[in-house]
């Protein structure tokens, strides 16, 4: 048991190896700083942290060092002693933010970063109102081709070199440097090797203030506007933890949450910049039915009757012919509704698992400067496995059927003309290489006397469909995705599904004649309470990081935590 | 009585840099009997009794920097030499290497046996290519000689020199820097703890020493410790941590005087003595002004105070941060102090090598206002943040990592606090280019 007293509040430390900076958090006290992150190595060059530290004698007597020390690189032991506001360290902050703007530019008004830039809230709470400083700024010019996702305003950059040691300690890649000395260094590349790599844009999260901007979000929105909820990134089966930021039903930018249960403080570009789709024109808006005439636009209310008369009257003439298709783009609760409302048909009702979207192997981060994986080192992982939750989807796919039948049983019952009656839940991320669905087995569909899809676009699927329910981006439902891991995290939705439709979780509710809305919380409890290898959903919550298997699950919600960056 | 150079005894001769003048005169004699008669342990000893203290600026003690090499090290232990000798006005090393590399090679040779290091790193600045091809010749020379390499004069201990050619920063002279730049990365020196004795190149345990300390290794180890203690400032019984100032020491001399150089003394000689008795009093006839007493960064001292004794103490006892390189610059009566105070801070703005906030920002703010300054355009407030944003910046205060950020201050404060009716006359007066010396301020 070791005590560290910062600002007189004891704090436990346990057996935990801390600095300045992790134990005052633990007692609920900010030491401000910037090149400090708890992912990176410590390099103490900011100098934002000085705090002044002591020994506590088993006496009762405090010594304390005669000078201010960089609190992210001090280790503390029991009887330390932080002091973080004392005249000696408020001088030496405030003398580090003086610096620190001298040559920053202070163009918060068209800067991205204001609103949550580190420099500001800083210089809020612990700067000088004014600057002695009365000669010109330096102004280096702006890169802003230092990347293809990245935007460098050299002149806003206060060299904590977050980024440069990302570059290197996450990504490997080191394209990042510091050229120059003093006052004149600068962030750059090296001509020809741009700031590429599949985890570039983290280097933006890190940056404490609007130097290195993100050419996806640049001048998009000013982010005192925007809501942010937790969620889960759908990119792939790592299932990062993340922020959707978005505005009036409008998806602006994800950012990683930092979660060491999932994948620690960063995610990948591809799963960063993926969620365009969610925005688009294009998607489908409303249910369409096809009639003798052609297609026509219908209420949900009629999209869902008009299915369930169908399935009835085929699973009436053959039960074998009744299929459903999930996909692993679902979350648990949507899984669990469409099955149950295909069970409730018959036990020869066939469920089946959508193609499971796998893409090359796992790629592990850090790679070596020549791009090579280092064995036994992975500190990020972007999997192959393209889909946020299959691992959700089979433990209901097991509980309904005892085992999971693969996508292509139900191909090769649809090429010999069994499939009856189907529906096909979609919600596939369209990746612009080509449909889900295998192309050559389109044709096929002619055979299907009565088909049902989810999907977010018009697509060849679609085209042969007789009722199309527009399907939900994952930014606009809730529910719970079980990462590779295994690890049930809660999506939370930041838009309304547009126009007329509803979420899918919605569609199957109404299907099965359940009354009510979907509430992820209410059927996560059914969910755990009936299936014994879900149980870790059974209190409804899941708590902000998460629930592995065996954990117990949290009682409660949890309380929304205002990030600290 | 007039000293007798030790150190430079060989510079001047003509065959000073090859291995066959320096066994002539004596050379590679006191490794022989180290290697034969003595232990590491031993020769530890000796140069720690001998009160042998770094010449390279800070003035640590040798052999208790030997000492904090973790005991029982399985190795490797490395040997630096730092030959960066960046500071400015400074060029003793310059002429131990350049003249009589063997002398120093003796010094790396003798080290490495007494903490048992098998490699030594001859870490010298880009600049100085006639002494890195000096040393290459003297090394050469020898591994042939059998003076390097495997079994040393049969006495079973291995050692091997690198020259390595630094790429001309002034940080690479900071011994972490150094260390950095040696392994190939930008020369950021390193948060300490871990001091490179514990953790140094390659993280490995390393010794960072300057050929003038190494040559007096030799000295010490031929002449015995009693010898070097009685040269020099025997501590102040008055000042328990004062380790005193023992041996010789290279001067560099340098500036508006009519013969700058490099010249050897007892520790202890006044800025005075060594202006007029060895470099020849100041240029065209004129007074001093002033002068830098040891390097840059160690800050300005007035004509008044000349008779200061330039040892690890007497600087400090007028407001310099301390002897630093003992490489004195003069500038005489007719020098604008507010010229000085621009070029040193443009030195430093330039040199800073960015990694921590204040100092990169400071120096750089410090030149702004000099450069304003100097156009004329200063303003009285302006003394005042410079006097305070250098007295703020540095190890001292515990606002840097390294002492370069001191370093820069130092001057800053000094020359405000020594020469202030000059600047105030200078702001007065507006753009004259040339100010007329000004009666000095009390401080």
């Amino acid at each position: 048991m070791a005590t560290v007293y910062v600002n007189d509040t004891p704090v436990d430390i346990g057996d935990e190896k801390l600095n300045c900076v992790q134990a005052a958090e633990k007692a609920g006290i900010l030491i401000p700083h910037y090149c400090y992150h708890p992912a990176l190595s410590v390099v103490a060059s900011c100098r934002m942290c000085l705090v002044e530290v002591g020994d506590k004698k088993p006496d009762g007597t405090v010594a304390m060092q005669p000078k201010v020390v960089p609190g992210c690189q001090t280790p503390v032991k029991d009887g330390t002693v932080i002091i973080t506001r004392s005249p000696k360290a408020k001088d030496a902050q405030e003398r580090t933010l003086e610096s620190l703007l001298l040559n920053h530019p202070l163009d918060c008004p068209v800067c991205d970063k204001a609103g949550e830039c580190s420099l500001q809230d800083y210089s809020f709470g612990y700067g000088k109102a004014e600057s002695r400083m009365n000669d010109e700024k330096k102004t280096p010019p702006n890169k802003p081709d230092i990347g293809a996702n990245i935007n460098l305003f050299t002149d806003r950059c206060i060299m904590c070199s977050r980024c440069v040691r990302f570059t290197r300690e996450i990504a490997g890649t080191a394209e990042l440097h510091i050229t120059h000395r003093g006052d004149h260094a600068e962030i750059d590349v090296f001509p020809g090797d741009p700031l590429d790599n599949k985890l570039s844009t983290n280097v933006v999260d890190l940056c404490p203030v609007g130097a290195l901007a993100s050419k996806d979000f640049l001048y998009t929105q000013r982010v005192w506007n925007l809501k942010t909820v937790d969620s889960v990134c759908p990119g792939c089966s790592t299932g990062c933890s993340i922020h959707v930021d978005g505005n009036k039903g409008v998806v602006y930018r994800l950012r990683p949450r930092v979660n060491p249960k999932a994948q620690g403080h960063f995610m990948c570009d591809e799963g960063r910049l993926g969620y365009h789709y969610a925005n688009s024109a294009e998607r489908l808006r409303e249910p369409i039915v096809r009639g003798p005439h052609g297609w026509s636009p219908v209420g949900h209310r009629e999209a869902v009757q008009r299915t369930q008369t169908g399935f009835n009257e085929y699973s009436l003439r053959s039960i074998t012919g009744v299929w459903g298709v999930l996909s692993p783009f679902m979350t648990v609760e949507e899984a669990y509704l469409l099955a149950s409302w295909i069970r409730d048909f018959g036990k020869e009702a066939r469920l089946v698992m959508g193609p499971v979207p796998v893409e090359g192997q796992d790629d592990h981060y850090p790679k070596d400067r020549r791009g090579n994986e280092i064995p036994g080192a992975s500190k990020f992982t972007i999997r192959s496995e393209k889909c946020p939750n299959r691992k959700g989807v089979e433990a209901i796919l097991e509980h309904f059927s005892g085992s999971v039948v693969s996508f292509d049983a139900f191909l090769a019952a649809l090429q010999k003309g069994q499939v009856k009656a189907a529906i096909l839940a979609g919600g596939y991320v369209p990746t612009g290489k080509g449909h889900w669905f295998p192309a050559e087995a389109v044709p096929h569909l002619d055979q299907v006397p009565f088909l049902v899809v989810h999907e977010i676009f018009k697509s060849p699927l679609s085209e042969k469909a007789h009722v199309v329910f527009p399907a939900a981006s994952w930014a606009e439902k809730e529910g719970t995705y079980i990462n590779h891991n295994g690890l049930a995290q809660a999506i939370h939705w930041i838009s309304t599904p547009p126009g007329e439709s509803r979420t899918d979780g919605q569609a199957y509710l109404d299907l099965l004649g359940r009354t009510g809305l979907m509430r992820a919380q209410q059927l996560r409890k059914e969910i755990g309470e009936k299936i014994p290898s879900l149980i870790q959903l059974s209190t409804g919550h899941l708590g902000s990081s998460g629930v592995l298997p065996g954990e117990a699950p949290p009682a409660q919600a949890p309380k929304q935590k205002i990030p600290v960056h | 009585m007039a000293y007798e150079p030790v150190l430079l005894a060989r510079v001047g001769k003509a065959d000073s840099t090859s291995i066959e003048g320096y066994r002539r005169d004596g050379g590679y004699e006191t490794l022989a009997r180290a290697l034969k008669d003595m232990t590491g342990e031993q020769v530890t000893e000796v140069v720690k009794g001998a009160g042998l203290r770094g010449r390279g600026g800070a003035g640590f003690p040798t052999g208790l920097k030997w000492t904090f090499l973790p005991k029982g090290h399985p190795g490797p232990i490395y040997l630096c030499v730092n030959v960066d000798e960046s500071e400015p006005c400074t060029f003793n090393n310059r002429v131990l290497v350049e003249k009589d590399p063997h002398q120093v090679l003796e010094g790396i040779i003798l080290a490495c046996y007494a903490f048992k290091a098998t490699t030594a790193y001859f870490y010298i600045r880009y600049e100085y290519g006639t002494g890195m091809r000096a040393m290459q010749k003297a090394i050469d020379e020898a591994y042939a000689a059998g003076f390097l390499g495997k079994n040393i004069l049969g006495s079973g201990y291995s050692l091997d020199v690198f020259v390595h050619r630094g790429a001309g920063a002034y940080i690479c002279g900071e011994e972490t820097g150094l260390i950095e730049s040696l392994e190939g990365k930008r020369a950021w020196p390193r948060i300490k703890p871990p001091f490179p004795a514990i953790e140094g190149a390659f993280r490995k345990p390393t010794i960072v020493n300057n050929p003038e300390t190494l040559a007096n290794v030799v000295q010490i180890l031929k002449r015995g410790a009693d010898w070097f203690k009685s040269i020099g400032v025997p501590p102040d019984p008055k000042n328990p941590r004062d380790a005193g100032s023992y041996g010789p020491k290279l001067y560099c001399i340098s500036g508006h005087v009519n013969n700058p150089g490099v010249v050897e003394l007892p520790l202890g000689v006044t800025v005075r003595q060594l202006i007029n008795e060895h470099g020849g009093g100041v240029w065209k006839g004129k007074k001093a002004k002033g002068c830098i007493p040891g390097g840059n960064s160690m800050g300005l001292m007035t004509e008044a105070e000349f008779d200061t004794p330039l040892d690890f103490n007497g600087p400090g006892r007028v407001g310099c941060l301390g002897l630093g390189t003992g490489a004195v610059t003069v500038f005489d009566e007719d020098t604008s102090i507010v010229d000085v105070l621009y070029n040193l801070c443009r030195f430093f703005q330039h040199e800073s090598c960015g990694q921590c906030t204040p100092c990169r920002e400071g120096t750089g703010w410090m030149f702004k206002i000099m450069k304003r300054f100097q156009a004329g355009q200063g303003r009285r407030e302006d003394l005042a943040v410079l006097e305070e944003v250098a007295d703020k910046i540095g190890i001292m205060p515990g606002t840097t990592i390294c002492g370069l950020a001191d370093g820069a201050g130092w001057p800053v404060k000094t020359a405000i606090r020594k020469f202030r009716q000059e600047f105030e006359k200078y702001i007065q007066d507006g753009t004259a280019s040339k100010s007329k010396p000004l009666p000095m301020a009390a401080h």
